[in-house]
């Protein structure tokens, strides 16, 4: 482990200046992700501003209905809160699923959305990996790819995000609010992770320096029917094969609104427009419950080691959406 | 009776309250850390290593490689002794090979100046993945150490095979596991002059020491292995490996005691796995479900030879499970650029016996026959490989208590053919057998005038309760309260005892500390009858009783005290040997079992998970019931890991093992396993050794992955040949 500075942040501005100002700095959250990353060699910050005792430990009901999120709530606090209980069951349930309850106890929400990817070789400094230095090449292309991406891909990497928190979020439209040194701004989650493309080392659109301070749900009253299923090899404490975070809203047997994303699939946590589309206005039935599925998965590439992916996420997608119906008939 | 009482572990409220000192733990003034450089390539040989940057940082003592390493004396090392790689030359075998010790006053320090150890290499050619190697397949060279020959057969299996009625020709293939035990290898070394002593985590104090010994050319009484506990071994600490030796020659080199723990990805490529194997299994019976032919072709993964020869004997628990006249078994062992592998918890029959009950399994499909009625149609009365009577065997018992504790009766016999809501439901069951495995083992027992026996044997806990269940037996043999009882382990300074794995510490050492206390009765009986003040002269031990800590005899008793006090001692002591004598020749020594799982397969999803197990044991007589439950639900647990988790993934470019934490690698999790209900057979084997018992540390294992791979068809219809058994092998 290289030697590092360490320093607390006593309000945000002064986090962000810290960090801008200096190229090998890094936040610290609950460092559930980036202690292990400098133990490996991963990441090697000079400097760590530890920001856990900034106010950002609040989850606020907005004016709208919606709610605010401040980044430093620890996932076991964000799982168990009543409003996000009871408006977004599907969120509190991708909590709980995520991790150990020790690692939640630790895990801040602004840090979930920042944990970097499982792949093997990205945490294996021994093997090329464009994602930790790039240009250097994709060691999982042709390698070990049973937990890699099946869309959205690039021939630089093919690494998936490994947040559940982030699916049920961007399922539900978040907004992530961001500090810079030049003030807030609010980036969509849905676009504030990346695929790979060329840069595949670019995880967010994040600049250096930009601190998350907040995350915002929009109000969706259907979201109170929502679920979010994972499935992997053993029934706690692993990380996800697939995963999908839906909402439905169903009247009369038919499909008004449906919210669906993808975990377990992608670089980044997959909304799943296509899906959603198939859904509007169409029965709520299995079999559009199937071609939604398959509308989405149309885009889907396989590699090697993951071709099980595609009928793993038709299955578990048709079946969170059909208990979700079946909740919806009286 | 306090043998098989379920008593309390005596090392578990040390345990949990943090108190066992572990290998690691010991504080030494002077201590200094030792980290491990190791390989990044698979093949090839070392050219040169910058080191200039490395021994510049703070703290750092020194930096040992290959070019400047004490010379080990690995000549003499016998067969089974590691004597590779110990920096005694440059050839790369494999990847995350030890190449470079580096050592420094404090383990950050050692790990900082490590990481900037530069190395350059010459690539070779590497072969990373066994299955492309397979022409390379060698007869190994010193099987069972050179006890039985690879190959065995009996009639004529291929002509039997080929007009059999009713066949089975399939093939098995078991993934590399690695042991995982809580606590990492780790040892502590200092050297004071030439003597040496070794706090370190180990099954075998007597082989550490023999090892170190051979390996630094001292005697072996100059060297003193200390191991009060071990935090799990499994089998990777059977052998006295690298990280042991490499600690010892650190400290040798800065003249300071050194300390040396691995970490959670170094146990990946320093102390061994349970090789890959690849299994041809034939099976050829009648209508009724006689076997008339087996045939089982074991191919198992191995190093190159120069680091010594593994052999994961899969095939042996198929020469004698069953009554077949023609039974054709082989071993042959294929060289990759890997380390080298070990012994996991029951080496060659979990993965043996996991083909072999999974193929009797599809044979009782073939056959439209209940699988048991299977094994009870080929249930085999005598040892049929050795041809010789069984000490004991109460397998026909384990197979109907198991089934009806399980309630195997409500199993239909189709595939998908039970439900629970979104669930498919799947009931199997498989056999366990594992040789009843007994070494010579000495134990020493004192008796001073506080009344307190203490016994001692260089034998080693585990985490298994050796400490509790020899001192059941003393206290029994001694007529004494346990709590009187003190039994000591882990010292190479107490009477040897042998290596902590087969399953073979209670068979050896329990009969040694009942011999031992047999002894030091008959010494206390000699004494009361030549004590002139009790006017026993003349009377025989027959005469004599020895009952809380009183001799008893005719007309009056003698307490110990005053018996020493009379002689002016301090203590009575005795010593004995007990070892196997002719039993193995006249019979065969096996425990058995018979296991059963219930899994639930999501519907969609393809989710496995288990919703029971229940296993009935013939493992002879029970020293304490807890314990022995404790050691098979662990067992179990480790082969529900085999059946739906464990695998090491290797990246066939690198060689390099991409899985090597426990995170990625997965073991089961609490919310993976089951109820487990036990069931111990009432049996007491007097024939295998003196105090009745039976190994069953390996025992629950065996059967554990067939009954799960046999339930996993039932739910579902498909056979998976390939462990372990995962989500997209059912997916439908």
């Amino acid at each position: 482990m290289n030697p590092f500075a360490y320093e607390r942040a006593s309000n945000a501005a002064g986090a962000v200046a810290a960090v801008a100002g200096h190229p090998g700095a890094a936040f610290l959250g609950g460092g559930t992700n980036l202690v292990d990353h400098m133990r490996l060699g991963v990441a090697s910050p000079d400097l760590l501003v530890d920001i856990t005792k900034l106010p950002f430990d609040r989850v606020e009901e907005l004016p709208s209905g919606g709610v605010r999120i401040g980044a430093g709530v620890r996932n076991s606090d964000l799982a168990a809160d009543q409003l996000i209980r009871s408006r977004y069951p599907m969120l509190s349930q991708a909590l709980l699923s995520g991790a150990s309850g020790q690692l939640r106890n630790l895990a801040t929400t602004g840090g979930n959305l920042l944990q970097r990817t499982r792949c093997v070789y990205f945490q294996d400094v021994t093997t090329p990996c464009n994602k930790r230095e790039p240009g250097t090449g994709c060691s999982a292309i042709g390698g070990y790819t049973r937990y890699h991406a099946i869309l959205g891909a690039s021939e630089h990497c093919v690494a998936v995000h490994p947040s559940d928190m982030a699916v049920a979020m961007v399922a539900l439209d978040a907004t992530v609010v961001v500090l810079g040194r030049l003030g807030e701004r609010r980036v969509k989650l849905v676009e504030f992770h990346r695929l790979p493309g060329d840069d595949p080392w670019q995880d967010t659109v994040l600049g250096h320096g930009e601190l998350i301070v907040a995350v915002e749900l929009p109000a969706l009253p259907f979201a109170t029917r929502s679920a979010y299923r994972k499935v992997r090899d053993r029934a706690s404490f692993a990380f996800a094969l697939v995963s999908v975070a839906a909402a439905l809203d169903v009247e009369g047997g038919t499909v008004r609104d449906a919210r669906v994303a993808l975990g377990g699939v992608a670089h980044k946590p997959w909304r799943a427009t296509q899906a959603e589309a198939a859904l509007r206005g169409a029965p709520a039935t299995a079999e559009s419950f199937r071609r939604a599925a398959d509308a989405e998965l149309a885009a889907a590439r396989p590699l090697d080691g993951n071709a099980y992916k595609i009928p793993m996420v038709r299955n578990t997608m048709v079946a969170v959406l059909r208990d979700l119906s079946a909740e919806a008939t009286p | 009776m306090i043998v098989g009482q379920p008593v309390d572990r005596r090392d578990g409220r040390m345990k949990v309250t943090g108190r066992a000192r572990y290998a690691a733990e010991f504080p030494l003034q002077g201590l200094a850390h030792a980290v491990l450089v190791q390989s990044t390539i698979a093949a090839g040989t070392i050219l040169s290593f910058d080191t200039a940057d490395a021994k510049g940082q703070p703290g750092v003592l020194a930096i040992i490689t290959p070019d400047d390493a004490p010379r080990l004396q690995t000549k003499k090392a016998s067969q089974q002794m590691v004597t590779a790689p110990l920096l005694q030359d440059k050839d790369i075998i494999y990847n995350g090979q030890h190449v470079a010790v580096v050592v420094a006053d404090t383990l950050d320090r050692a790990l900082e100046a490590a990481a900037r150890v530069r190395v350059q290499y010459r690539q070779g050619e590497a072969v990373t993945i066994m299955d492309q190697a397979l022409g390379q397949a060698a007869v190994p060279k010193h099987f069972r150490n050179g006890a039985r020959p690879p190959d065995s057969q009996r009639g004529d299996p291929d002509a039997a095979f080929a007009t059999a009625p009713v066949k089975i020709d399939v093939t098995y293939t078991t993934p590399v596991e690695h042991h995982n035990p809580m606590e990492p290898h780790a040892t502590i070394a200092m050297w004071q002059g030439d003597r040496l002593t070794v706090w370190t985590a180990t099954q075998g104090i007597s082989g550490a020491q023999t090892t170190l010994a051979t390996l630094f050319g001292v005697e072996p009484q100059n060297v003193r292995v200390v191991s009060p506990y071990v935090g799990g071994g499994f089998g990777c600490k059977g052998n006295t490996w690298p990280p042991a030796t490499l600690a010892a020659m650190a400290a040798r080199v800065v003249g300071r005691p050194v300390k040396l723990v691995l970490t959670r990805a170094q146990m990946y490529t320093s102390n061994g796995y349970r090789p890959r194997t690849i299994q041809k299994l034939k099976l050829g019976a009648d209508q009724t479900g006689k076997l008339l032919a087996m045939r089982h072709d074991g191919f198992s993964q191995m190093s190159q030879p120069v680091l010594g020869e593994f052999v994961e004997p899969v095939a042996l628990a198929t020469e004698m499970l069953y009554a077949c006249p023609n039974v054709a078994v082989s071993h042959r062992i294929v060289p990759v650029n890997q380390g080298l592998p070990t012994y996991m918890r029951a080496p060659g029959e979990a993965s043996g016996v996991f083909a072999l009950e999974s193929a009797m399994d599809e044979l009782a499909i073939a056959l439209k026959m209940d699988p048991i009625a299977l094994r009870l149609a080929n249930y085999a009365e005598i040892d049929p490989h050795e041809n010789k009577p069984f000490s004991s065997k109460k397998l026909r018992e384990c197979y109907a208590q198991g089934a009806a504790k399980f309630e195997w009766s409500r199993r239909t016999p189709g595939p998908r053919s039970m439900r629970d809501g979104r669930w498919l439901v799947g009931l199997g069951m498989a056999t366990a057998t594992y040789p009843n495995n007994r070494r010579a083992a000495s134990a020493r027992v004192r008796l001073g005038t506080d009344g307190v026996a203490i016994v001692q044997s260089g034998t080693q806990d585990i985490g298994t309760g050796t400490y509790t269940v020899m001192a059941q037996v003393a206290a029994d043999e001694l007529h004494l309260p346990l709590s009187h009882v003190r039994f000591e382990l882990g010292d190479t300074r107490y009477p040897k005892a042998p290596v902590s794995g087969g399953s073979s510490t209670v068979p050896s050492v329990s009969p040694a500390v009942q011999a031992a206390c047999a002894a030091l009765r008959a010494r206390l009986f000699d004494m009361a009858i030549a004590d002139p003040r009790t006017g026993w002269s003349g009377a025989s031990h027959s005469d004599l009783r020895f009952e809380n800590g009183v001799v008893i005899g005719p007309d009056r008793r003698i307490t110990v005290p005053q018996l020493l006090a009379h002689q002016n001692l301090a203590f009575v002591e005795a010593e004995a040997e007990s070892k196997p004598g002719d039993e193995k020749n006249e019979h065969s020594l096996h425990a058995f079992g018979a296991q059963f799982a219930e899994v639930r397969v999501d519907l969609e999803t393809g989710e496995i998970r288990l919703t029971r197990c229940v296993g009935a044991f013939d493992a002879g007589r029970v020293l304490n019931a807890k314990t022995a439950r404790s050691q098979l639900i662990g067992g179990i647990t480790y082969g529900i890991g085999m059946a739906l988790f464990e695998k090491t993934e290797v990246d066939a470019e690198t060689g390099r093992i991409v899985n090597a934490n426990i995170a990625e690698y997965l073991v089961p999790v609490n919310a993976d396993i089951p109820p487990i209900e036990t069931i111990l057979v009432a049996n007491d084997d007097r024939i295998g050794n003196p105090v009745g018992v039976k190994g069953m540390g390996e025992l629950p294992m065996v059967g554990a992955a067939a009954a799960v791979a046999n339930a996993v068809w039932h739910a579902t219809g498909v056979r998976v040949r390939d462990l372990p058994i995962r989500i997209e092998d059912v997916l439908a």
